[in-house]
């Protein structure tokens, strides 16, 4: 495939070519209808001359015979660019006349008759040239010959013909001209997109198609082909991170399953000990399965996978229950568990996911008050009303179109540079890590939010945390969750 | 207990059908969902387990083929796929139970039992009595030995759901779908700390504790005698 040949099969080539050859053949069928109707025209005007010019010449022979009618044509082929004229006797010999002898293609009668001449001045030069006439009898057996010579208009016409065919000529070359110059340039952007297309399959994903800058329609196709390799590249890294971050969470307790193990094979107490490292090899491997699957929890949300599972819930009935569940380990763990709930709201969500983003903020809240075990200040004046301070509450209010659900503890809090961390996928403060299964709760907190088109935020609670999820009213929107996505 | 294993991993079928056996159970296996279809379809099972991705016709088109054509067997879905949709749509489609892959035995022994056991609809018990525990679900009202127990509205469910299934082991999470309506994992075990205040009001100043733990699956509530 030639460079030529693919400019050749190119869609703007092939366009081009196919619109200046419907343009020509139409501007011909135009330019030869016109030429056409004007030679009819003239042709005409001069038969209806003729016809005048008849009348006249049969007048004066009527008033003086056959002598007056010679006269008159003798008067008549005297003045310079005179008519062709002949009078025939009964005999069809010529009386007078500036025609050589009677045209055998002009016939008595009809409406005029086209035939070709020979001009007695140019005789030496044999042209043939083109007249158009009437052949009348006049009585007495005579034969009038009245005709015009339309050489000149032929000529004309058949300049017009060539001129015609000439401009048509250049014009299906300048169309073919333009046709490569368009697809020519049409090409160079398009080889552009293909060679970027061909670079990002390669592996380069950061390549981008260059813009021309004039906003045309190739420009708007080259920015969506933008933004969505721009978002393809966001998700593959995103996917990435998740494997890595997998791999890394899953390694260690792996490896743990198998230490047991081996550790119990080895041991020389025999079954019993067989026993319990099988016991606590399950146990182990239960704890895996729960990371896993909250792992790919994660993943599924931050896939984009909006769920068609949105309904309108009652957000007061969804912190109720899960305060109600989450309670009696609060109390065991020796605090309180307030409920705070503006009345009369609703929210379309996912209850199942939301339920479980605010029991994940409740288990962190319990999980670090209890390990710090920091006594709740209370104020002197209150001291007597309340025996102890709720040391977790959760609050659910409305502000603007967003429900916002605060779950505060009295824990030791999130250093401020690391709250924006916390929240991010996968990402464990170090202090965590050591805990099986905690950490991923704020990340999967955070990933529900940003399936409902909301946010989780941390703030200081004075001591404590202070984690709000804040989700739109009306559930996510296609339009509001792309930019979300877009700043991370 | 006669049971169905429509699961196309042999290795999976096989253990299934051993771990059975041991608790007494009968087990078939059929390897597709064709000879699954058409094994169910001669009836005599108590419960059928039908994986949800199987060779041929897969387990959810299996499943309501035969609700279609009438068969009510209890039906519990295996699946690797554990999403809230995936499970909506098993259920949807005639399952009576969701697991997920990967399940401890014990999950799976404890819901196959309950299942089986489930009473049809039509039977509607007013009144559980275990031992000298009785459970009235019209009034709503609990009593051990002629002693009223005030219980609160969740812990009233709690034991409705455990006399239910008196005499056979109901898991953690079970307990969370079923009285809860949650089909996460709470990573506390919330549940054991509702057992034991629930224990703490109908097992404490009673000589015969009728709440049991059962090490490793969960939990049961049986007159001692059984």
């Amino acid at each position: 495939m030639t460079a030529l040949n693919r400019l050749i099969g190119s869609t703007p080539f092939r366009l081009t070519v196919a619109y200046m050859g419907a343009f020509v053949v139409a501007a011909a069928l135009i330019v030869a209808y016109v030429a056409w109707r004007a030679n009819e025209l003239l042709t005409s005007k001069a038969i209806e001359a003729l016809t005048a010019e008849v009348a006249s010449l049969r007048e004066q022979f009527q008033s003086g015979g056959p002598p007056r009618l010679v006269a008159a044509i003798n008067e008549r082929t005297g003045e310079p660019g005179s008519g062709l004229y002949l009078l025939l006797d009964a005999g069809s010999n010529k009386l007078v006349g500036n025609l050589p002898r009677k045209p055998s293609a002009l016939v008595p009668g009809g409406q005029g008759h086209l035939f070709s001449y020979q001009r007695p001045s140019d005789s030496m030069g044999a042209h043939e040239r083109l007249a158009v006439g009437l052949s009348v009898p006049v009585s007495g057996g005579h034969t009038l010959i009245v005709a015009r010579d339309i050489e000149d208009q032929r000529q004309f016409a058949a300049t017009i013909g060539r001129v015609a065919l000439w401009s048509f000529g250049l014009l299906s070359v300048l169309g073919v001209g333009a046709g490569i110059l368009i697809s020519r340039s049409m090409l160079a952007r398009i080889e552009a997109v293909t060679e970027t297309s061909r670079k990002i399959m390669a592996g380069d994903l950061s390549r981008r198609i260059e813009l021309s800058g004039s906003g045309d329609e190739l420009d708007r196709l080259a920015e969506s082909l933008n933004a969505m390799l721009a978002r393809i590249e966001e998700l593959l890294l995103a996917l990435r991170e998740v494997s890595d971050n997998i791999a890394h969470d899953l390694k260690t307790p792996l490896n743990r399953l198998r230490n047991r193990a081996e550790a119990a094979l080895r041991s020389p107490d025999g079954p019993s000990s067989y026993r319990d490292g099988l016991a606590k090899t399950i146990e182990e491997a239960d704890e895996l399965i729960k990371t896993f699957n909250s792992l790919l929890l994660i993943a599924r949300l931050e896939g984009g996978a909006v769920a068609e599972s949105m309904t309108p819930v009652d957000p007061a009935a969804i912190i109720g229950d899960i305060a109600e569940l989450y309670e009696p380990a609060a109390e065991e763990a020796g605090l309180a568990l307030a409920v705070s709930a503006q009345p009369g709201l609703s929210l379309v969500a996912n209850r199942e996911l939301v339920s479980q983003a605010v029991a994940n903020l409740v288990d962190n809240a319990i999980k670090y008050s209890a390990a710090t075990d920091t006594p709740a200040p209370v104020a002197a004046g209150a001291a007597q009303a309340t025996a102890f301070a709720p040391a977790i509450t959760i609050a659910l209010t409305r502000t603007g179109r967003a429900i916002e659900i605060a779950v505060a503890d009295r824990g030791p809090g999130v250093a401020p540079q690391d709250r924006e961390r916390a929240l991010q996928r996968f990402v464990r403060l170090e202090k965590s890590r050591s805990r099986p299964g905690a950490g991923l709760g704020l990340s999967l907190a955070a990933a529900v939010a940003r399936m409902h088109g909301g946010t989780v935020r941390l703030e200081d609670n004075v001591p404590g945390l202070r984690a709000v999820l804040s989700l739109p009213v009306d559930g996510p929107h296609p339009a509001s969750a792309l930019p979300s996505r877009a700043k991370r | 207990m006669r049971v169905l294993v429509v699961e196309d991993d042999r290795e999976t079928a096989l253990f299934l059908q051993r771990s059975l056996k041991e608790n007494g159970h009968v087990a078939d296996i059929a390897g597709d969902g064709e000879l699954g279809l058409a094994l169910a379809r001669e009836g005599g099972w108590d419960v059928l387990i039908v994986d949800r991705m199987l060779p041929r016709l897969d387990g959810l088109s299996l499943i309501e083929t035969l609700r279609r054509e009438g068969a009510r067997t209890p039906v519990l879905i295996l699946s690797a796929l554990g999403e809230v949709d995936d499970r909506v749509k098993g259920l949807r489609a005639g399952g009576d139970d969701y697991l997920t892959k990967p399940y401890a035995y014990t999950e799976l022994l404890a819901r196959i039992e309950a299942l089986a056991r489930r009473p049809a609809p039509e039977e509607q018990v007013t009144r559980y009595m275990i031992g000298d525990l009785t459970l009235d679900r019209l009034s709503h009202k609990v009593t051990r030995g002629g002693q009223a127990i005030a219980l609160q509205p969740r812990e009233f469910r709690l034991l409705e759901y455990l006399m239910r299934n008196a005499g056979q082991v109901v898991t953690r999470t079970m307990l969370l779908q079923n009285v809860w309506d949650y089909h996460f994992d709470p990573q506390t075990n919330v549940i054991d700390v509702h057992i034991s205040r629930l224990r703490s009001k109908i097992d404490r100043g009673f000589a015969k504790p009728l709440l049991h733990t059962v090490r490793g699956s969960g939990y049961m509530i049986r007159d001692g005698a059984e």
